[in-house]
């Protein structure tokens, strides 16, 4: 497998009326060819925000990337201008994204052939004819019955989950190297859902091409990805392939993360308090106030970066990571 | 150490100390009044033209001592004259002072766009409750009478008025408030409608709150800041329109002194003295363009879409 | 599609003949009695009361209010607009003439305020912020809140007064002598075209700028389209919708604009006559331009939303 993407310190900040937002601060990770990556966090943890500021669609202003690097093939995404050629050309062809909200992501006044198409004739070059073609045979790998027919219908005639099948086929449709599914199935109803993801799963494996799987749902992550980020508070706390962390999550987050999840005979724990604001945030670890097992020690040496604890599997934690580095 | 708002930590130089946790509730709370201020001043141009609109109502009110001469006072021996340091912009052909009138039309511009304001809102409003509430015929005739009177042009419909009133002040101020108020109704009537169909007014019915509580909880308040800037906008077209009526000689009439007869008057005498006619036309649209922004920026201040937003 | 155009239709009719209605009962109410002061105005002194009741019932003016609605709604109906009080002249004739002046004018201002206005629109909201916004933006402003008339007489203090370049007034067909209809034609049109250019300039920065902000722009984006695709082929098409139902108003605007604009420089239309008629309190006359140009408005509107049905596909006709 080789190295698709590498993120070094990608730190993104929000101007807003009570202060500067860091939204994501400092993270750091890669992405190979053809593994899916989760991305797991609770809502407003910078998840989204990470993925878009590497597609260059940060709204700016208010947003910025402040700081970092996204190299992708030999270019860093991150020094592009949102309007470049190269950009243009690296988008939808190259990499590629599935948004959260399937009513409001397709145009209303174009139908579905004409949006996917359009992609085929700006990257690659053929025939509109041919890339109705390509068109229809997409929409029937990501499973729309009659697609010759259904084609030509205005998003609005499509039901959610048939929308978000037309998305995932709009993704796929250039063969990128790297979809990007940003919530891609959270807005949809628990059958639909997994069918999609199965489906997405089976074609994403077929075409060997790379996803990073953004949600907030663990289990989810847990049963389709290869590795696991999981986000707090704008930065990337602990990593690790799903076997380490699930078998042994060392942040506490994660930890608690995982017992949020439903399981059969057992008692879902909530995690107790809310995020922190993103404002003026103090240098200690963001998880700090809720953290059961805080000591003195996280007060006085914070870490701010993931460590390396055994395997491919790091965290930011203090305490669990702290320990690893006396052994050693 | 537990449940406390701070903490100690080792800070980016090395040295211990106490930092605050921010949760969302320890932020200094928004201050609505004041942020309606910042926003609604935060435009230079607002600013500029609130002051233009206070400046306006400042010669009005006190016209008899800002105003060099009486409007009326003819000067046989001063007729036509150019700007000079006696008339600041000349004076017309019967030698009255043009800024004296200019000053004095200031009057007259916003004693019939307030009256016409507050007329046609409270009719409007009235009506427009009371179609949003209503269903079925009674809705639907008022609304279709409401089509017919905005699909007359309104200048139009004015004149047409102003005949059968007549003409002068009361006239103008009748005719005008007559086009004006179907504005109102479709603006009350479509917020009533809308606010009627959300979630929120619906969870509450459901709970078996009653209409009048929805009414004064929910359905005023939600009406009340468009029509705010609805009111302010509309100032602006009844001056124009009390212009255009007085311009066509249907609307105030001479002596009196209407921006709009001092154009029409002065038109005649383009050539000898431009001033008649431009200086009046450009206090309407000083005066106009003031409560256009003002309004722009009460619309910017008062959209709680914009509340605590991104800037 | 069908029921859904019948219905609007009929809306349409209804409209009109509200609208007839209230016209109708204003110029009952309106002072003075019209056989008096056409006979004032003819100066024939030695009018017996006997001549007088037999002009009344001559010009109909002696029946119920009722019966003189429903008449001349059946005669405008067949078409038949009466005759003047003052001037004996046929109303449907002289509309005839005004009618093409009046659409001339018109329609040239409204071509204009559309493309200058959506042409300006978009480039102000993509360059937000920018001088060249800044600097349409303001202009916008002045062309909305400007009275007419006195841009009017800015225009013909420059070009008449100072350079000597265009005629003061007056109208001829572009047919009969198309330089001397151009000259004539040019100050009339840009002071009727400069409330539709603001209105549209405005509407459309500001509907432009909001699809930008929608998800599927973003999704456009993501695709890999340049500014140019993004903006032509999902920004406009949708922004573009509330242009076209905003057309019913500017029409409205243009209409109202030629009574102040054809009376400033003397041209022959509609907008003239209806001044003239209700100075002279001439009924017939007022009665048929009003109902007639507020037709013209309903039917514009009614066109308006056939055209929006046809262009969005999410519109349900139902």
């Amino acid at each position: 497998m080789s190295r698709l993407l590498t993120v070094e310190g990608l730190t993104t900040e929000f101007k807003t009326e009570r202060g500067i937002v860091r939204a994501v601060n400092n993270i750091s990770y890669t992405v190979d060819s053809g593994e899916i990556v989760g991305v797991v966090g609770e809502s407003g943890c910078g998840k989204s925000v990470s993925q878009m500021s590497i597609m260059g669609l940060i709204p700016s202003p208010p947003g910025k990337v402040v700081a970092g690097t996204a190299i992708f093939g030999n270019t860093d995404l991150l020094k592009l201008k949102k309007e470049s050629k190269e950009m243009c050309e690296i988008r939808g062809n190259r990499i590629s994204m599935i948004f959260q909200e399937p009513m409001t992501s397709l145009n209303p006044a174009l139908t579905v052939n004409k949006q996917m198409s359009e992609m085929l004739l700006e990257h690659k070059s053929i025939s509109k004819k041919e890339a109705r073609e390509r068109v229809i045979d997409m929409l029937r790998q990501v499973g729309i019955p009659d697609p010759e027919s259904r084609a030509d219908d205005y998003p609005h005639q499509m039901s959610g989950g048939m929308r978000q099948r037309v998305m995932v086929g709009m993704a796929m449709i250039c063969d990128p190297a790297l979809i990007i599914a940003d919530e891609a199935t959270t807005a949809l109803d628990a059958t639909i859902q997994a069918q999609l993801l199965e489906m997405m799963n089976n074609l994403v494996r077929e075409h060997h091409t790379a996803m990073v799987m953004v949600t907030h749902n663990l289990g989810i992550v847990a049963r389709y990805a290869d590795r696991i980020n999981v986000m707090y508070a704008g930065s990337i706390i602990e990593s690790g392939t799903v076997k380490e962390i699930w078998a042994n999550p060392l942040h506490p987050y994660t930890e608690s993360l995982i017992h949020c999840v439903p399981q059969l005979g057992q008692k879902v724990e909530a995690i107790p308090g809310m995020p922190p604001s993103l404002i003026n945030r103090p240098p200690t670890c963001p998880f700090l106030p809720r953290c059961k097992y805080r000591q003195k020690c996280c007060f006085e040496d914070p870490v701010q970066e993931l460590t390396l604890v055994e395997g491919t599997h790091s965290t930011m934690c203090a305490l669990r990571s702290g320990g690893a580095k006396n052994e050693q | 150490m537990n449940d406390t708002s701070s903490i100690m930590a080792v800070d980016v130089d090395g040295q211990l100390r106490e930092f605050r946790v921010l949760d969302e509730e320890l932020l200094p709370p928004v201050n609505e009044f004041k942020r309606f201020w910042r926003v609604f001043f935060k435009r230079k141009v607002v600013l500029i033209c609130f002051v233009v609109v206070l400046l306006f109502v400042f010669a009005a009110f006190f016209a008899k001592w800002v105003a060099p001469y009486d409007p009326n006072e003819a000067d046989y021996y001063s007729v036509m004259t150019q700007p000079s340091s006696t008339h600041l912009l000349g004076t017309d052909t019967l030698g009255r002072d043009l800024l004296s009138r200019i000053i004095y039309g200031t009057q007259i511009a916003l004693e019939v766009g307030l009256i016409t304001v507050i007329i046609s809102a409270a009719i409007g409003t009235v009506i427009g409750l009371v179609a949003g509430y209503a269903t079925g015929a009674v809705q639907a005739i008022i609304m279709r009478i409401t089509d017919a009177i905005m699909a007359i042009p309104s200048l139009i419909l004015q004149l047409l008025i102003s005949q059968v009133v007549g003409h002068g002040t009361f006239g103008v101020v009748v005719a005008i408030s007559l086009t004006l108020f179907p504005g109102y109704i479709r603006l009350i009537c479509g917020q009533v409608q809308s606010v009627k169909q959300n979630d929120y007014v619906q969870a509450e019915r459901c709970m078996g709150a009653s209409r009048s509580r929805i009414m004064f909880k929910h359905i005023l308040p939600n009406c009340v800041s468009p029509l705010i800037v609805q009111m302010t906008m509309m100032m602006g077209v009844a001056i124009l329109s009390e212009a255009s009526l007085s311009f066509l000689g249907l609307g105030i009439t001479p002596p009196t002194p209407a921006w709009g007869s001092m154009c029409y008057d002065g038109y005649q005498y383009l050539m000898t003295n431009p001033l008649l006619s431009i200086a009046p036309g450009l206090a309407i649209m000083l005066l106009v363009l003031s409560f256009n922004m003002v309004g722009d920026g009460l619309r910017d201040a008062l959209d709680p879409r914009l509340r605590g937003s991104l800037n | 599609m069908g029921s859904y155009l019948i219905r609007r239709l009929l809306q349409a009719i209804l409209v009109i003949l509200v609208v007839s209605f209230l016209v109708f009962v204003l110029m009952r109410m309106l002072p003075g009695d019209p056989i008096e002061m056409l006979i004032s105005s003819s100066m024939l002194t030695d009018y017996t009361p006997e001549m007088m009741d037999a002009l009344r019932h001559e010009k109909g003016l002696d029946q119920p209010i009722g019966v003189q609605y429903l008449r001349w709604l059946g005669q405008m109906g067949r078409g038949d607009f009466g005759t003047s009080i003052m001037q004996n002249y046929n109303i449907r004739n002289e509309i005839k003439d005004r009618v093409v002046v009046t659409m001339m004018i018109g329609f040239a201002a409204w071509l204009i305020g559309l493309i200058v206005g959506v042409l300006l629109g978009i480039i102000c909201a993509i360059r937000r912020g920018k001088l060249i916004d800044n600097i349409v933006s303001v202009l916008a402003n002045i062309g909305l809140t400007a009275p007419s008339f006195w841009i009017a007489i800015l225009l013909v203090y420059l070009f008449v007064m100072k350079l000597h370049v265009l005629p003061l007034y007056g109208y001829t067909l572009p047919w009969v002598d198309f330089g001397k209809s151009l000259k004539q034609s040019i100050m009339p049109i840009l002071v009727t075209a400069l409330g539709p250019i603001a209105t549209t300039t405005r509407q459309t920065r500001s509907s432009v700028l909001e699809v930008l902000n929608e998800d599927y722009v973003r999704t456009a984006w993501s695709k890999g389209l340049n500014e140019k695709k993004v903006v032509m082929k999902h920004v406009l098409k949708n922004a573009l919708m509330p242009i076209v139902t905003l057309q019913g108003t500017m029409l409205r605007m243009i209409i109202g604009g030629s009574v102040v604009v054809e009376t400033i420089f003397v041209i022959p239309g509609m907008g003239s006559m209806l001044t003239k008629s209700m100075l002279s309190h001439d009924y017939p006359v007022v009665q048929a331009v009003t109902v007639i140009m507020t037709a013209v408005v309903v039917l514009s509107n009614l066109l308006v939303d056939i055209l929006y049905a046809w262009i969005d596909p999410r519109i349900q006709y139902s």
